[in-house]
């Protein structure tokens, strides 16, 4: 037995002194392959007696296991290093700068999607008209006669006279929409029209085309509480805050009665807070749709009533997240864009908030 | 509109302030713009009364002054010429913000060439009361007491406010209006004077013809004889002067005041100037000139705002036997007007159509108090009150004796009943309000109401836009008050909700997104541009021209999006932001029908060398078409199936865009470089690579299934086999058509093919290129055996060889 212990020693002294993994493996070939010191040992067992098998069985192959287990652990070990060696070279400067680069959402886009989120809860679907108007969509069918003072105030943008020396309009409103939508559907009706409108315009709070989004509410018995509600449900889901809204009469030839709405206020400095204050600020334009307006869409006045409403889209922007200049917002300037522009992948919904 | 709170007091007995009547007229509809209270602006300013001023010790210009003040006896350091002791004049304490200066004066007294002063005496410029600079303001002593506020003393304590009239309430130019929605509203008790009937002492001799019947329905004259014209009495300069108006003489101050007072716009001839009788009528046939444009006018007149205008066949004039004496309801004219030395008069009270005084106004320029209130319907009851308050008041100031009254043509009639459920106001409105309650609100207003089942309300004569119930509704919620409104949310409709947004809004929203994060930014750009920079892009089709454009340079509807981007770009650069690199979704436009405008999306990318340690990615053509798939892919549109096509334009490089096709007409893309000549026509330096897509043109998905679920996913069990081939092609050959070639080869075991290398060089003759091909076998129903795997390699080089290309030895 004695000279099994020697045998163990010396060899588990050469698995721990074995400089890489080709000596390790010689060793084990030596030791334990198929002429190895240890399977000749094993092999002589054969020729001893049961009493010697019985002895002599279980020590040789305790050796061999040990030796096995060893060699494994001293090739674990061998390799760690050799990897860490290797990694040692494979080095990378990680400071170099790599492109980030992401472009941004503009803030026109984004507050019409907001307005969109907040309305689709209320069941408001979104509908669309075209920007070159008829005279009729935008004005007649509206409830603006012919040659009436109230056209002036849209300062209208015309197309050239056509051959029948008619002129189109650039639409002065997204009302034209709600002639459109109500032309062509039965009510129930719950639209909002976002959109381009145009007017003959230019300075630091007008700008020759500007969004508008327009509301269209109509059924049996749509009454002017719910406009006040609907739009008191708005602004406060708008502007993420409490808002103290004012309704006051107002004159639209296409509503009667006509509302305008206003928001408390207060400026601090060039910034002006919503929702707080002691100043009213106007913000959008309402009332019950005219009896005319339902007529000229072939709707019976006596039968379906309801409110509409309309409301600057990039006003509310910069009233929201505070840009100074309305001009800014179509010129493209990349500086601003960048500033005041959205990251794409926020998608305004009302379960993690609009923006 | 202006007027005074002294004016309406005239109508309104009422002990509101100010601010209660601006508060009171926003929530009665009546748009307050601004107040005008001189009494809070100068309030810090009182009378003092200059006691000694010796001159300044060591400047020659300037006086030492004690001043007997409110705050005691000051020092105050003068400058002014006038400053000298007995006078009376504006004290503004130590700390006053001085309107005219625009700056407040220091707390404490300050040492003006050494000598301290506290205060300051101002001129009526600094207290922007005039425009008196040369001296300070000097009254007598006598007259006014140390203390007294200076709008006391001068009389100005009248607040003015300034409001919108909106089209539907002409009534409103009149202050009588004003003060009837306030007295409805309970601001007060309206006290408007009656106007008395004066019979008259003879009958009024001039006579008056109207031949145009429609553009002047009627014309109430009378002649006033023995007038005496001279200065106006003070109270009605004054109340004149606060609404900005110059007062001028008192018969031209009172129809100026008739015009404020009651909305109705008066003028006054002088007799002695007019030759025969009153006609009016239209202008006189319109010449026609020879190459004009517009037909050019037979008559001219001088007339009373110094100009000369001349008449059309479309407006109406009043006229004598000398020719035109002015424009009915617009300008009146010099020839006829009254003066110092006028001793008889005509009075004209009139109406005119509104839509010809506005068209005639419009063409001449013209914006007269008279024209704005024609223009938008004045009265038809108060033509003859109009001329009775006028002649009471020309009896009262000028004196003389008035004729009875003529009236010419018909004053039309009143405007008819309406017919009035009082349910329609809750079914409205939820407004539930008692019959009573609407009952005085309406007569407040000056309706009359015949109670029944239905109402019968008549409709006073100046409320014309009362014309059915629901004006009638507005009328009572309006009085009664908006903030009276319960707000209801809007009910849920009924059923299951679908997406409120449509297919086209939902698939811009991602691509949008998907651009952005490839390092875009969106833009919204103009829908006019240059029609010069329209053409160059293949639009500027002349009915895409504005008649009215808002500048030169934005005189036409776009026909692409890009043109304001590179414009953008190119000014970025400019200021030293070069790489410009932006989106735009909005309409462009191939005409004025609606189905002629279309929905764009539009990006571009400037090719700027831009330097990286890695090597700058570089700008090209193909970058554009990356751009393109992804926002395609983010649409939804099958992208596998686009074909290459030329590119639809003549603004596109002919060699380096294409257009993605599904189908050969169904264009959904154009991209790729800029033609340099169009990108020199609008004045951009380098290239641009840019891309059009057009959303609308991407097929809806085919109809939706009753499911949502997915087909189920077949994997199959047998390993993939990738094969390598080389082909020699043409130059003018297409990758893509080889690649196309190669998929078509086997489509049920061809999963991919992919180009991994393009090679010109040693091997491959000139004007040739190699190009080496992935393909991937997919089998799904058994393992490849070598045959199968040569039988599909020979079809593809079949495929291949049609294609134009050759097996590379």
């Amino acid at each position: 037995m004695s000279d099994l212990d020697a045998v163990k020693t010396r060899i588990l002294a050469e698995i721990e002194g074995a400089s890489d993994l080709a000596a390790l493996d010689d060793i084990r070939v030596a030791a334990l392959g198929k002429k190895g010191e240890v399977s000749l040992m094993m092999r002589g067992l054969g020729k001893m007696s049961p009493d010697e098998k019985k002895v002599m069985g279980p020590a040789l192959n305790g050796l061999k296991n040990d030796l096995n287990a060893a060699v494994e652990t001293r090739k674990a070990t061998l390799e760690n290093e050799a990897l860490d060696a290797a990694l040692a070279s494979e080095t990378m400067d990680m400071s170099l700068p790599v492109g980030t680069a992401s472009g941004t959402l503009h803030p026109v886009q984004q507050v019409m999607e907001e307005m969109a989120v907040i309305f689709s809860d209320m069941g408001f679907s979104v509908a669309e008209g075209p920007d070159i108007e008829d005279d009729f969509h935008n004005f007649t069918a509206l409830n603006f006669p012919p040659g009436h003072p109230a056209r002036d105030m849209h300062d209208t943008f015309f197309m050239v006279p056509d051959a029948d020396g008619e002129k189109k309009v650039l639409r002065t409103h997204t009302s034209p929409v709600q002639i459109r939508t109500m032309i062509k559907e039965k009510p129930p009706i719950r639209i909002i029209a976002p959109g381009r409108t145009y007017r003959c315009d230019s300075d630091q709070t007008h700008t020759p085309m500007f969004h508008q989004v327009e509301g269209l509410v109509i059924d049996k018995n749509i009454h002017m509480g719910h406009l006040k509600g609907v739009l008191m449900d708005f602004v406060s889901a708008f502007f993420e805050t409490d808002v103290d809204v004012q309704f006051r009469p107002h004159h639209f030839p296409f509503t009667e009665p006509s509302a305008e709405m206003d928001v408390r206020y207060e400026r601090d400095g060039a910034a002006i807070k919503i929702g707080q204050g002691e100043s009213w600020m106007e913000i959008l334009g309402c009332g019950m749709v005219h009896p005319n307006v339902l007529r000229a869409c072939g709707l019976d006045p006596d039968e379906y009533q309801g409110f509409a409403f309309g409301m600057g889209v990039d006003r509310l922007a910069m009233l929201k997240y505070g840009m100074p200049d309305l001009r800014d917002m179509f010129a493209a300037d990349t500086r601003w864009l960048g500033h005041y522009g959205f990251d794409p992948l926020v998608q305004a919904n009302l379960a993690t908030g609009l923006s | 509109m202006k007027f005074t709170l002294s004016w309406l007091k005239r109508h309104l007995k009422t002990d509101a302030t100010i601010e209660q009547v601006a508060e009171a007229m926003t929530l009665a509809g009546l748009e307050v713009e601004e107040i005008i209270d001189p009494a809070k602006s100068l309030s810090t300013f009182t009378i003092a009364h200059v006691k000694s001023a010796e001159k300044h010790p060591d400047a020659d210009k300037l006086q030492v002054c004690q001043v007997e003040t409110v705050d005691g006896m000051k020092q105050i350091v003068c400058g002014a010429p006038n400053a000298r002791a007995g006078i009376a004049v504006a004290y503004a304490p130590l700390g006053a913000f001085i309107p005219g200066l625009d700056f407040s004066l220091d707390k404490k007294p300050r040492k003006i060439r050494g000598v301290e002063s506290s205060g300051m005496m101002c001129s009526t410029k600094e207290l922007e009361l005039g425009e008196d600079h040369d001296g300070i303001l000097e009254l007598d002593p006598k007259d006014h007491a140390v203390g007294t506020p200076i709008v006391d003393a001068l009389e100005m304590n009248d607040p003015v406010i300034d409001f919108e009239v909106t089209p539907n309430r002409p009534d409103w130019l009149g202050v009588n209006s004003i003060a009837r929605d306030l007295a409805a509203v309970g601001l007060g008790e309206l006290i408007t004077p009656e106007i008395e009937t004066i019979k008259g002492e003879f009958p009024c001799e001039q006579e008056i013809v109207i031949e145009d019947t429609d553009g002047c329905p009627a014309f109430v004259g009378r002649v006033i004889r023995g007038v005496k014209n001279g200065p106006s009495p003070q109270w009605l300069q004054d109340q004149l002067k606060a609404i900005g108006l110059r007062p001028i003489s008192a018969l031209v101050d009172i129809t100026n005041y008739v015009t404020y007072d009651r909305a109705r716009p008066l003028h006054f001839y002088d007799l002695d100037k007019v030759s025969g009788a009153i006609t009016v009528r239209k202008g006189d046939k319109s010449l026609m000139l020879p190459k004009a444009k517009m037909p050019w006018p037979a008559e001219w007149f001088d007339a009373l705002d110094d100009n000369q205008y001349g008449a059309l066949e479309s407006d109406i004039v009043i006229a004598d036997a000398s020719g035109i004496l002015g424009l009915g309801g617009i300008v009146g004219g010099e020839s006829t007007g009254v003066d110092e030395d006028t001793h008889n008069i005509l009075i004209e009270s009139a109406y005119f159509d509104p839509l010809t005084i506005r068209r005639s106004a419009k063409r001449l320029g013209v914006n007269s108090d008279a024209k704005y209130r024609f223009e938008r319907g004045v009265d038809t009851g108060g033509l003859v009150d109009g001329a009775e308050l006028a002649t009471q008041m020309v009896l009262d100031i000028c004196g003389g004796e008035a004729s009875k009254i003529k009236i010419a043509g018909e004053i039309p009639p009143a405007p008819p009943a309406i017919e009035f459920d009082p349910a329609q106001v809750a079914r409205l409105t939820s407004l539930d309000l008692h019959d009573d309650q609407m009952l005085m609100i309406l007569t407040d207003l000056g309706f009359s109401v015949k109670q029944g089942d239905h109402w019968w309300v008549d409709v006073p004569s100046f409320r014309r836009d009362a014309s059915e119930g629901a004006d009638l509704v507005e009328e009572i919620v309006r009085i009664h008050g908006f903030h009276n409104l319960e707000a209801v949310s809007l009910p849920l409709l009924p059923g299951r909700r679908e997406p409120t947004a449509t297919l086209t809004q939902n698939r811009t929203r991602l691509a949008r997104r998907a651009l952005a994060l490839r390092g875009l930014s969106e833009a919204v750009t103009w829908s006019f541009v240059l029609d010069e920079h329209a053409k160059a892009f293949d639009g500027g089709q002349p009915e895409l021209a504005l008649d009215n454009p808002i500048s030169s340079d934005l005189n036409w509807m776009r026909p692409t999006a890009l043109i304001h981007m590179l414009l953008a770009g190119q000014r970025s650069a400019d200021r030293g932001y070069p790489g410009a690199a932006l989106f735009e979704l909005g309409p462009v436009f191939q005409g004025t029908a609606p189905d002629a405008q279309s929905l764009q999306l539009a990006g571009m990318r400037r090719v700027e060398s831009g330097r990286d340690w890695a090597g700058a990615v570089e700008v090209t053509a193909l970058t554009a078409k990356e751009d393109v798939l992804t926002a395609l892919k983010a649409m939804g549109a099958a992208t596998d199936n686009l074909m290459t096509m030329e590119a639809v334009g003549s603004y596109w490089h002919p060699g380096r865009s294409a257009s993605l096709r599904l189908g050969p007409k169904n264009v959904l893309a154009n991209f790729g470089e800029l033609h340099p000549r169009v990108l020199k026509s609008l004045g951009i330096e380098g290239r641009v690579v840019a891309f059009e897509i057009a959303p609308d043109s991407i097929p809806a998905p085919r109809k939706k299934a009753a499911t949502k679920a997915k087909a189920a996913l077949a994997l199959s069990d047998f390993m993939p086999v990738h094969r390598d081939f080389a082909f020699i092609v043409d130059e003018s050959v297409p990758a893509g058509n080889i690649i196309k070639a190669a998929k078509g080869a086997d489509k049920q075991l061809i999963s991919d093919v992919t180009l991994f290398d393009v090679y010109r060089g040693k091997g491959v003759d000139d004007g040739q290129k190699s190009l080496a091909i992935d393909v991937t076998l997919s089998p799904t129903q058994d393992t490849l055996t070598d045959a199968d795997i040569e039988a599909v390699s020979g079809k593809i080089i079949e495929k291949v060889m049609k294609a134009g290309g050759r097996l590379r030895g």
